[in-house]
């Protein structure tokens, strides 16, 4: 009946833009009267607050960026006015001003640089605010007798950029200050190979027509001294990680290239002191600069990726609700102790292991167990830290905090097992140890051949040979190639922290992934519909207005209500929502709630009732004037590209598995749909058992991890590979390998399609290298090799592997390169 | 061609003045943020 009356108005979409974001305005929004129309308090807060300080020309200057809607602020952000905090994260400046560093959800695009660094004018009391766009991260500097930073924070998040305290501002500072000493380096080694190459053609003319002797040997002694600062400050990279390689007794690239570029400068030293033979000095200057650019460009990518990912994690909230006297203060949560009263609210994690005191809610144990179903909780149940408080407010007396909670402790073992990892050798590495065993035995070849049959050149010819065969193509081939596939791979939205990850990922083995989140949506959805469809539109009226997740869950599927119904509402915590819509009750709830009010349900519901609880889905039945109408089940459902995805990485030839902390019956039925085998397939895992199953299967092999809980960061950092998926925790984010930005298991058989195409280049680029070796050895042993040909060859093997890396496709755009093949 | 004793060494102090710059402008951070400038000098109306 009630779908054949006339529904409301629907809500158009489009009608009205957002005079701030430019989304459609709802129309329950629209004020028809006013000049302009917002679709939040939020957009017109940041629009007010532009208004007034005269900065309407952000949205001149947005132009085609749109924002996303502002959020409504209610932080007090007061957890950075503590001393102890500030004292960890803010620096002195003159004139009795602080300043520190805050990273900002939401800057995008230049109008956001325009309109954070106009803060002085927005905010008496700062003097100054950089912001800086690929780190999302402003520099602020104030004055704290005029103004709390907390206050300049509420300023901030009011214009729609949530501020958070910046983590590892020490770590950061040592990396750009690395960061800057290798970018001299380079500079040093670009300007002295630029040099000593000028001064070589000047010596290579020499050569051919004819030069005195005094300005030969002037332009050798000013190549030689020229070459000492680049080979001492630029060299010495190569020659420290060599030494720390041979010290370890292991074997490294930079063991062949500190042997080549000591060999040519040694032996040009020795002919520019004797004023006779060839000098090489133009091939290692250049060899040094083109190594160190290799070896920066591949560092920064890696640190690319590890910003990012660290940049994410310091998203998760670092303060604590903490009540005293009735009256609510923002801490910062290391100074949370035993004892004291805590608010949580709603959306609000839980900051410490504790126990309800008062306020009754249901909480997400996802992150911490792997648990998908919601649980109530109400006063004297125990809560977790990283629980996620979901219906409402809750006070919780702090028992356990920081390393005591049960997170805390599974973070010792993600620590524990993070360190125990050993490093593979990467390809390239591993055939350092033949190369050099080669090398040295072919230029002792060279030298006894050519002791019989010119002992006076035999010298010049092995060392042309050690200078020859130095492997910068070689020892760019990895780097290079590796770090121009994570770049890639970084706008594919994966970011990869580490050069060896990527041909870990090549060696197929087992691969365990995590349900919550992964496998499937990660939340609550409505799956199954038996029944009267007609009444839709009233349970969605009614379900809007509880905060239940299953209600939410139902408010998505079946859309907004129509506006204008009226409702009484009574909602039963644990039970359901009784309602008086329009003159029919409505009774909306789990079987015994609806059961009690309305009677038992017909064969056919019951028997749907029974069904959805054997699928492992949450039942809930609808009764309309005390009668059961509809049966409805709610589930975690398998993401859509999930089958697809699971099929692709077993044509890899891995062999997928779950371990799911839900109940095993339900992790055996996502299993089943999939066709992965039944023992394959284990549920009701406890983060500890995980830990175990990565352990076990890393005996036979490689093994990857794919999780985003709490519950899976020991597990993601003792596997090969650990992958966490987007909207985990910080936890996973930290303890991974690599970090998925976009959620969903979809992504993984792309970064394993990646990963293979980026060895695929690696090897390609070994085999360009090692041919052009073979070439100047050849040159080399028959004694045919002079400066300027390796001066020709040895770049031009370099350019060969950085043209060959570069140009490759190795993630975003699969499609392309399949037709191009 | 006596004149190159001269003029090498005064090429290479010419390289040394511009690597001399290079070197400040990294010590003092001119890299780091390589994109942000870009923006921002598109903006500054005052």
């Amino acid at each position: 009946m009630p779908a054949t009356e006339p529904v409301a108005a629907p809500i158009t979409a489009g009608a009205v833009a957002c005079a701030h974001c430019g989304l459609a305005v709802p129309t329950a929004a629209v004020d028809a009267a006013a000049p302009r129309q917002f679709c939040c308090e939020g957009c017109r807060a940041v629009w007010a607050i532009l208004h007034e300080h005269g900065l309407e020309r952000y949205y001149a200057l947005r132009a085609g960026a749109a924002p996303a809607p502002a959020p409504a602020v209610d932080r007090l952000y007061s957890e950075l006015d503590d001393a102890g905090f500030q004292g960890r994260t803010c620096r002195p400046e003159p004139g009795g001003l602080l300043s520190t560093e805050l990273y900002l959800e939401g800057v995008h695009c230049g109008a956001c640089v325009w309109l954070v660094e106009k803060l002085p004018g927005l905010v008496p009391g700062v003097a100054e605010a950089r912001l800086d766009l690929p780190r999302s991260q402003a520099r602020v500097v104030w004055d704290p007798r005029t103004i709390p930073l907390s206050a300049i924070a509420r300023r901030l998040g009011s214009l729609g950029y949530t501020p958070h305290p910046c983590r590892g501002l020490a770590a950061q500072a040592a990396r750009r200050r690395e960061d800057r000493a290798m970018l001299s380096r380079i500079g040093l080694a670009g300007a002295v190979a630029a040099n000593v190459m000028g001064i070589a053609f000047a010596l290579y003319g020499g050569a051919l027509d004819g030069m005195e002797p005094e300005f030969s040997a002037f332009f050798r002694w000013a190549s030689l001294l020229l070459t000492v600062p680049s080979l001492i400050w630029g060299g010495g990279v190569f020659f420290r990680s060599a030494w720390s390689a041979l010290s370890a007794r292991t074997l490294g690239m930079d063991l062949p290239i500190s042997i080549g570029l000591l060999a040519g400068f040694l032996h040009g030293v020795v002919n520019t002191v004797r004023g006779s033979g060839d000098v090489y000095f133009d091939s290692v200057t250049v060899l040094i600069f083109l190594l160190l650019s290799g070896r920066y460009l591949q560092r920064r990518q890696q640190r690319a990726a590890g910003d990012a990912a660290e940049l994410a994690a310091s998203l998760y909230p670092t303060s604590a609700r903490l009540l005293e006297e009735g009256r609510v203060r923002e801490v910062p949560l290391e100074t949370l102790v035993p004892g004291v009263l805590v608010e949580v609210r709603a959306g609000d994690l839980v900051p410490a292991d504790g126990v309800i005191a008062a306020g009754r809610s249901t909480v997400d144990l996802s992150l911490l167990t792997g648990e998908s179903a919601p649980q109530g909780v109400h006063a004297g149940d125990r809560v977790h830290a990283g629980t996620l408080n979901l219906a409402s407010r809750l006070e919780v007396r702090v028992e356990r905090t920081g390393l005591d909670t049960r997170v805390g402790r599974l973070m010792a073992l993600v620590d524990e097992h993070a360190r125990r990892r050993a490093p593979i050798a990467q390809l390239a590495d591993r055939i350092s140890g033949h190369f050099v065993a080669v090398v040295l035995t072919l230029a002792a070849i060279t030298f006894a051949l050519w002791a019989r049959i010119d002992p006076s050149r035999a010298l010049d010819h092995a060392a042309a040979l050690l200078i020859v065969t130095c492997p910068c193509a070689l020892g760019l081939a990895t780097p290079l190639a590796v770090s121009a596939a994570i770049g890639q791979a970084a706008r594919a939205g994966f970011l990869v922290k580490g050069g060896d990850v990527l041909e870990k990922l090549t060696r197929p083995g087992r691969m365990w992934l995590d349900k919550t989140g992964t496998l499937t949506e990660g939340r609550a959805t409505l799956v199954r519909w038996h029944g009267d469809e007609a009444v839709k539109p009233l349970v969605a009226a009614a379900e809007a207005h509880s905060s239940h997740p299953l209600a939410r869950a139902a408010l998505r599927a079946l859309g907004e209500p129509p506006a204008g119904t009226r409702m009484e509402i009574q909602e039963t915590h644990g039970g359901g929502i009784e309602a008086l819509a329009d003159g029919r009750r409505l009774v909306v709830g789990s079987p015994e709630f609806v059961i009690g009010r309305a009677g038992e349900p017909q064969a056919a519901l019951a028997a749907a009732v029974g069904a959805l609880a054997g699928e492992g889905l949450t039942p809930v039945l609808v009764a309309v004037d005390g009668r059961v109408v509809a049966a409805a089940g709610f589930g975690d459902p398998l993401r859509a590209d999930a089958g697809a995805a699971v099929d692709r990485v077993r044509g890899l030839g891995w062999r997928p598995g779950i371990l799911s902390g839900d109940d095993a019956r339900i992790a055996r039925g996502a299993g089943s749909r999939l066709g992965l085998p039944a023992e394959d397939c284990r549920g009701g895992v406890s983060p500890e058992d995980k830990l175990r199953a990565v352990l076990a299967s890393a005996r036979e092999g490689p093994v990857v991890m794919v999780g985003d809980g709490v519950n899976d960061a020991a597990a993601l950092a003792a596997a090969t590979v650990g992958i966490a998926v987007a909207g985990g925790a910080e936890a996973a984010l930290t303890a991974a390998d690599v970090f998925v930005v976009r959620p969903g298991v979809g992504r993984i058989a792309e970064l394993l399609d990646g990963a293979r195409r980026t060895m695929r280049v690696v090897r390609r680029n070994l085999i360009f290298s090692l041919g052009y070796n073979v070439v100047g050895v050849t040159l080399a042993m028959t004694g045919v090799l002079n400066p300027l040909m390796a001066a020709i060859l040895m770049p031009l093997s370099s350019l060969t592997v950085i043209l060959s890396s570069y140009r490759a496709r190795t993630f975003g755009r699969p499609d392309a390169e399949e037709a191009r093949r | 061609m006596s004149v190159m004793f001269v003029l090498l060494p005064v090429a290479l102090l010419f390289a040394g003045a511009a690597l001399g710059v290079f070197l400040w402008a990294a010590r003092a951070g001119q890299f780091d943020d390589l994109e942000t400038p870009s923006v921002r000098i598109l903006h500054e109306d005052d």
